[in-house]
């Protein structure tokens, strides 16, 4: 059986609600933005954004390329810090030049919040889990 | 914080919409102003968004960065006995059009909306995340 790379669930729910926080505001400035002239939809992949966190926290221990010479590159992962914005793909394109459809908008956000919700709740429940084995009582 | 940040976006939404709304009351109050007060006939006033992104974070909010008339052309109405008639009896009034105005008006009202919703969600998932662990 092919496991993924385990993930300490503190780790992962704490990239999970970052990357839903960042998602939520970039959905919030789309509904904002749906009669500016010229504006394009943005979104994020989340599943491959949230893969490449947890990677790169992965690698975060591992040892930097020595640096001897003003010539010499300091290595980066290829991994980017910051989640790749992409632009979305409009199914009615308007005159004005502005890719927002406000319903697809609106579900997506609604959804996203819902999953921020999720992401608190599991977060939640990992920490009481935690802290009922330091302390040994179920609080 | 990107949830923060969602409460500025949000409130810039309002206050653009809020200054659309601003300007179709203005044309519908004008929409039988044959003169202003620097004697030329009222013309219907359009806003111009442009969203305003944001340097550290991924989200833009929008402005109103200009306010235009609108250069459609004025209704001609005949009324001889008016003060501003021309030789032929026909006077300049407002291209205001109040179905227009009203359609506008409701999409503006609508984008509001959507904008308090948005701010009112960012509100819950603020306290929840302060409530976490709890």
């Amino acid at each position: 059986m092919n496991v993924g790379p385990q993930f300490d669930p503190l780790d992962f729910g704490e990239a999970a609600l970052k990357l839903r926080t960042y998602r939520h505001e970039i959905l919030g400035s789309n509904l904002t933005n749906a009669d500016t002239p010229g504006y394009k939809a943005r979104d994020i992949d989340f599943s491959k954004s949230l893969q490449n966190e947890l990677l790169q926290r992965n690698h975060a221990d591992t040892m930097p390329m020595e640096v001897t010479s003003k010539g010499h590159y300091q290595f980066n992962s290829s991994i980017s810090n910051q989640p790749n914005l992409l632009y979305r793909v409009p199914n009615q394109p308007s005159m004005d030049g502005n890719t927002v459809d406000p319903d697809i908008e609106l579900g997506e956000f609604s959804k996203n919040a819902l999953m921020t919700q999720a992401a608190i709740t599991f977060l939640t429940g990992t920490i009481k889990s935690r802290l009922s084995a330091i302390t040994g009582q179920s609080s | 914080m990107s949830l923060l940040s969602t409460f500025n976006i949000g409130a810039s939404g309002m206050s653009a919409q809020s200054l659309r709304l601003n300007t179709i009351a203005s044309n519908i109050a004008n929409a039988e102003s044959s003169s202003g007060p620097d004697g030329r006939t009222y013309r219907a006033h359009r806003v111009v968004f442009t969203s305003t992104p944001n340097a550290n974070s991924p989200g833009s909010g929008v402005a109103v960065s200009n306010i235009v008339e609108s250069d459609a052309p004025l209704r001609r109405e005949y009324r001889p006995g008016h003060p501003k008639a021309d030789a032929n009896g026909y006077v300049d009034m407002p291209n205001v059009n109040p179905v227009e105005e009203m359609v506008d008006m409701i999409s503006a009202s609508r984008s509001y909306q959507t904008n308090v919703q948005m701010m009112n969600v960012s509100r819950q998932l603020v306290l929840a995340t302060l409530d976490l662990g709890k």
